[in-house]
């Protein structure tokens, strides 16, 4: 199913510069509301799936207001598209990747990047030069897990976008239909298969990408 | 070029209000933990900003927090500054770490030759390729001090960047501190709580305690006595002599003082060059007459100059023919002996109490 990992990489790939940055804001900023914030983002992880794909149909289906905005403005449509799926995925795997990539932002020693201060780099100098390179094993781990949630998202994906074949249809939901159908196992076992093939290989990239960052930080 | 500060600044409930003029050469700021010391010099980094006053730096002002609330961020100083651990970016190589200092430095010059001149100045060419990781704590502490370096800084900030070594890598690393101070060329503002230190390296000194200036000066105006021994400071004080002689097979160099002939540890310092040793209070012993069959090698002459109650213990003040020796005894030794002023006094102390940081060229 190619259509899953297209669905997961974009999700994964818009999902990752907010998430850092809301990551950085949680992290460093004090503010009014962060309580908030934080909620926000960890919502879909506690919320029954089916409710975040209702709500996210609430909000960008056509008639949704920012749907609407959307598709006015950009031509853009979320509902019963490949883009929703994705939509809808991202915002899935957000919370784990927030979450890690924080958890990674609080570990760094905030010392090097006042000596990097000292040695005249400006505030963005610091976070790409020092913070960011500190901060990708995190990253790197937080990708992976959200890839993988969205490789494997079936209730909001088919709340707001369906289960239509050739636009929607996701690894688990194309699973989900043919166990419908009498005398689909065998096309069920054979998308398990390669679904637990994908995992897999993800899971080792991951692996393999930590250790290698890990040597560079000479922390192995 | 002169740093001008003038902050009053409080921390929880600690205090800083100083009014200091810093020039050119390496000014020390000494005293005992909690001093202020380390404040005042992120103050002067940027690193904190006042309550109120104003600090400036050869003529451009980096903090005022009177008229225009002016702030000039880290970045935009153009310091350089030496931190105690280290901090060096673990994931670049110490070549990595080296340019960092310099991407933001000013053009001009060529580039190569800095770090040429900085590998030189520092003996960290072997590590070039190495990363922070893999160093010893020596290492890491000359790849920060080039760090600083290649930044081409106006001023150059260390905060007791020795102290996090043991005495043998001091001691290695001293002759190098020395070099920037006298090759580099730019002010430095060296946040130390040793005397060793302090005495060896910097041009002026300036003694803090209780987030307030004591005392400003030379070292040996300053420091020839140094009175309160507080937490980690040692008290003591100077003895000057020059160098007479070295017996390898002994482990002896030889000096002669004004009042009489020093035993030392070994020294490389070349016979006929003016040395300074600095004796510890604690280890001096007074004796009337002088007593026979017994280890210590150093005995000077001299007279009892004053007698001061320090708390616990009686401060003596000798006067060895100029120099000022001070002694640490008990009130009960003071009554034994009999101790008044212009009594003559013989001082005893061994070869072994004197560091070897201790005992110092002075020309």
């Amino acid at each position: 199913m190619l259509l899953s990992l297209k669905v997961a990489a974009t999700a994964v790939a818009f999902s990752l510069p907010l998430g850092i940055a809301i990551a950085y804001i949680l992290s460093r900023r004090d503010f009014w509301g962060k309580t908030v914030l934080n909620g926000a983002v960890h919502l879909p992880l506690i919320l029954p799936p089916v409710v975040t794909g209702y709500l996210l149909l609430l909000t960008f289906g056509r008639k949704g207001t920012v749907g609407a905005f959307l598709e006015q403005w950009f031509g853009l449509v979320f509902s019963f598209r490949w883009t929703g799926a994705a939509l809808a995925a991202g915002v899935m795997g957000f919370p784990l990747l927030v979450r890690s990539i924080r958890l990674s932002l609080d570990a760094v020693d905030r010392r090097l990047e006042t000596a990097a201060s000292t040695l005249g780099a400006n505030p963005v100098w610091v976070f790409a030069t020092v913070t960011l390179p500190l901060i990708l094993p995190g990253i790197a781990a937080g990708a992976v897990l959200a890839f993988a949630k969205a490789m494997g998202e079936f209730g909001a994906t088919i709340t707001f976008v369906s289960n239509i074949p050739g636009e929607t249809q996701t690894l688990a939901s194309a699973i989900y239909t043919y166990t419908q159908v009498p005398g689909g196992e065998t096309a069920a076992m054979r998308l398990t298969l390669v679904s637990i093939g994908i995992s897999f290989a993800a899971l080792i990239a991951s692996e393999v990408l930590s250790r290698r960052m890990a040597a560079r930080l000479g922390a192995a | 070029m002169t740093l001008t500060i003038n902050v009053e600044h409080r921390q929880g409930a600690f205090d800083l209000a100083v009014d200091l003029a810093i020039g050119s050469g390496l000014t020390a700021l000494f005293g005992p933990s909690g001093s202020g010391k380390t404040t005042l010099v992120n103050l002067v980094a940027g690193l904190i900003r006042p309550n109120k006053g104003r600090i400036a730096f050869d003529g451009e002002v980096w903090v005022d927090n009177a008229a225009n609330r002016r702030f000039v961020p880290p970045h935009r100083r153009r310091i350089g500054y030496v931190f105690q651990e280290g901090r060096l970016f673990p994931h670049m190589t110490v070549r990595g770490n080296l340019h960092y200092g310099a991407r933001f430095a000013p053009r001009g010059g060529e580039p190569g030759e800095t770090l040429e001149r900085v590998v030189d100045l520092l003996r960290i060419g072997p590590l070039l390729d190495r990363r922070p990781a893999l160093l010893s704590g020596g290492e890491k502490q000359r790849v920060a001090f080039g760090r600083a370096l290649m930044a081409k800084p106006r001023l150059l900030l260390m905060d007791e960047p020795l102290s996090a070594l043991d005495n043998d890598l001091k001691a290695a690393i001293l002759p190098d501190i020395e070099r920037m101070r006298d090759e580099a060329g730019i002010p430095i503002l060296y946040v130390s709580h040793s005397i060793e230190e302090v005495t060896r390296l910097a041009t002026r000194v300036i003694v803090m305690d209780g987030g307030k200036t004591v005392a400003i000066g030379r070292p040996d105006e300053v420091l020839n006595v140094v009175p309160a021994a507080t937490g980690a400071l040692k008290a003591g004080s100077f003895l000057h002599a020059v160098v007479t002689g070295h017996s390898p097979d002994e482990g002896l160099t030889f000096a002669e003082s004004r009042a009489g002939p020093l035993f030392l540890r070994a020294t490389d310092i070349p016979v006929g060059a003016h040395i300074r040793a600095f004796v510890p209070t604690s280890e001096v012993v007074l004796a009337t007459s002088l007593p026979d069959g017994i280890s210590t090698l150093n005995r000077l002459k001299g007279t009892v100059e004053e007698i001061g109650d320090a708390g616990s213990v009686i401060m003596v003040s000798i006067d060895c023919n100029g120099d000022r020796v001070l002694a640490e005894i008990t009130r009960r030794s003071a009554a034994n002996l009999g101790l008044v002023q212009g009594m003559p006094v013989n001082l005893l102390f061994k070869t072994v109490s004197i560091a070897a940081e201790g005992i110092y060229r002075t020309s």
